[in-house]
């Protein structure tokens, strides 16, 4: 690991100011950051360490019905929050399916949506990565990538945002509190993450200094609570990447899906938020026919980048898996498994889509 | 630039001067204390064995900066028996042969005790095993860790009852 300079600042001012020098970075939890120091890939010459700063791990309920998360709330403490696992069951659900529990007591909300790409040749140092080093080529496209993306992938990049958490929060549509060297701003979690076209290097909507300091969830967001669930396949049933999963809300009334919400994980380099799908759910009875129809949909776009074509067919059956699943109602209790299509749960079918 | 930290480690207060602001709080266990019971497995996040309590907390002591955990409480394989009486979990790994070379053992002893803090498994092996999966065991001596920690979690559970009885 490069060296580097430490500082803690007292303020969330004094941060801003801190980081937005070239070469900062912050550390949180540091349970991704630390992981890409050591192999060399992130090279930060000044580490500005926020985790001392007061009043970023509340989780406040608000009183228009959201609910404000600080960036600095554990992962496990938020999947934890018995309120709000109520509230936000699929948000849960996929936090619970992310990493194992010693990184989730580590990793931090804010930290978790700025996690990097699990690309393997974006951490290998010696191979070509244009997200890394731009310009230098990208290994992935010609290379191991049965994982990597299906959909808003670039000649230049190929990579996944790893991000269990953001896939229901985008569908949600969460809001992302900044703060920066202009002051305080906020922008939707969709248009955070960038695709990466000719610039993979660029993979966020971030200015030098941004300091992510809450997370936002409206009112609205509750209304799902009933029919929400997030699905998520690996290669192994537990702390694994996904390879693709979904997160489904539904609001039912009289046996119509009045609203509808979709997004995916594992499919592109940003939580992938499937309005087309959403919109042929509406007023509609929730039948796996229009389910299948609402598949179609959110993967009309999907090409594989490589030996990864099968992705595309897995998302189409999870989207009607999920989607069965949300219709059939939340679980009282987040299963033992969670995310898991292995976990014993009634309602599921493996639905061809 | 030297910094200068303190960290409660087993009950004990401790002051360091870190002349380097990279190391862990694995290798400040590890080179500065002595406390060798914390391995140094993978190194990256992935493996477990490095798990100790921060703050009552699990997590792996290989991704955390000790410079970032000045005022931390930290218990770790060292801290748990009393004297020469085992911590239950200790006991419950040896009635059911919950090792076998040993190497990961104190990361899946402390990675328990935090558990069952957590108290989102209780009796069932699912989720046990599921709870537990972020500590591997090359060995593959898993079905006696589940049944240890099941053991474990089942006499505390008892004593409690004995307790609020």
């Amino acid at each position: 690991m490069k060296t580097f300079d430490y500082v803690r600042p007292a303020t969330v001012a004094e941060a801003v100011a801190a980081a937005a020098q070239p070469g900062a970075a912050y550390l949180a939890g540091g349970t991704n950051l630390l992981d890409l120091m050591k192999g060399g890939v992130s090279r930060p010459d000044r580490l500005v360490d926020v985790t001392h700063l007061d009043g970023l791990d509340q989780i406040e309920r608000l009183a228009d019905g959201g609910v404000r998360i600080g960036a600095l709330v554990s992962n496990a403490d938020l999947a934890h929050d018995s309120d709000f696992a109520k509230s936000y069951p699929a948000v849960a659900e996929a936090l619970l399916s992310g990493a194992s529990a010693q990184l989730r007591n580590a990793a931090t909300v804010g930290g978790n949506l700025l996690q990097r790409t699990r690309c393997a040749y974006f951490y290998d140092t010696a191979s070509r990565c244009n997200k890394r080093e731009a310009g230098s080529g990208c290994d992935a496209r010609g290379g191991e990538n049965r994982t990597h993306a299906v959909l808003g992938w670039s000649e230049n990049c190929i990579a996944t945002h790893p991000s269990d958490f953001c896939v229901p929060l985008v569908a949600l549509d969460a809001i992302v509190e900044i703060e920066g060297r202009s002051g305080r701003r906020e922008i939707a979690l969709d248009e955070l993450h960038r695709l990466p076209g000719d610039t993979p290097e660029r993979e966020t909507a971030f200015e030098p200094g941004d300091l992510i300091v809450a997370l936002r969830l409206p009112p609205a967001a509750r209304g799902f609570a009933a029919h929400a669930r997030y699905l998520k396949v690996r290669d192994r049933t537990s702390y694994a990447f996904a390879v693709v999963s979904a997160a489904a809300a539904l609001r039912i009334e009289d046996g119509k899906i009045v609203e509808a919400r979709l997004a995916f994980g594992g499919v592109a380099a940003k939580p992938w938020r499937a309005r087309a799908a959403e919109d042929v759910l509406r007023n509609v009875a929730p039948t796996v026919d229009a389910f299948q129809e609402a598949a179609r949909r959110a993967l009309a776009d999907a090409k594989p980048s490589g030996d990864n074509a099968f992705k595309i067919e897995l998302a189409r059956r999870i989207v009607v898996r999920a989607l069965s699943l949300a219709a059939a109602g939340t679980p009282a209790r987040i299963p033992a498994l969670p995310a898991s299509p292995f976990a014993p749960t009634s309602g599921a079918i493996h639905a061809r889509a | 630039m030297n910094h200068s930290i303190s960290l409660t480690v087993n009950g004990a207060r401790r002051e360091f001067v870190l002349d380097d602001p990279r190391v862990t709080l694995l290798d400040l266990l590890r080179e500065r204390l002595h406390l060798t019971g914390t391995k140094k497995g993978c190194d990256r996040g992935q493996c477990g064995a490095c798990t100790i309590l921060v703050d009552g907390k699990r997590i792996n002591s290989c991704l955390a900066l000790a410079i970032s955990h000045d005022g931390a409480d930290i218990l770790t394989i060292e801290g748990v028996a009393r004297g020469d009486q085992l911590h239950p979990v200790q006991a419950a790994f040896i009635a059911h042969d919950g090792f076998q070379c040993g190497f990961c053992t104190p990361g899946q002893i402390m990675s328990a005790i935090g558990m069952m803090s957590e108290a989102q498994a209780g009796s069932d092996p699912e989720r046990v095993r599921e709870c537990m999966s972020g500590n591997l065991c090359r060995c593959g001596a898993y079905a006696g860790i589940v049944d240890a920690v099941l053991d474990a979690q089942a006499g505390i559970d008892e004593s409690n009852q004995r307790r609020s009885a």
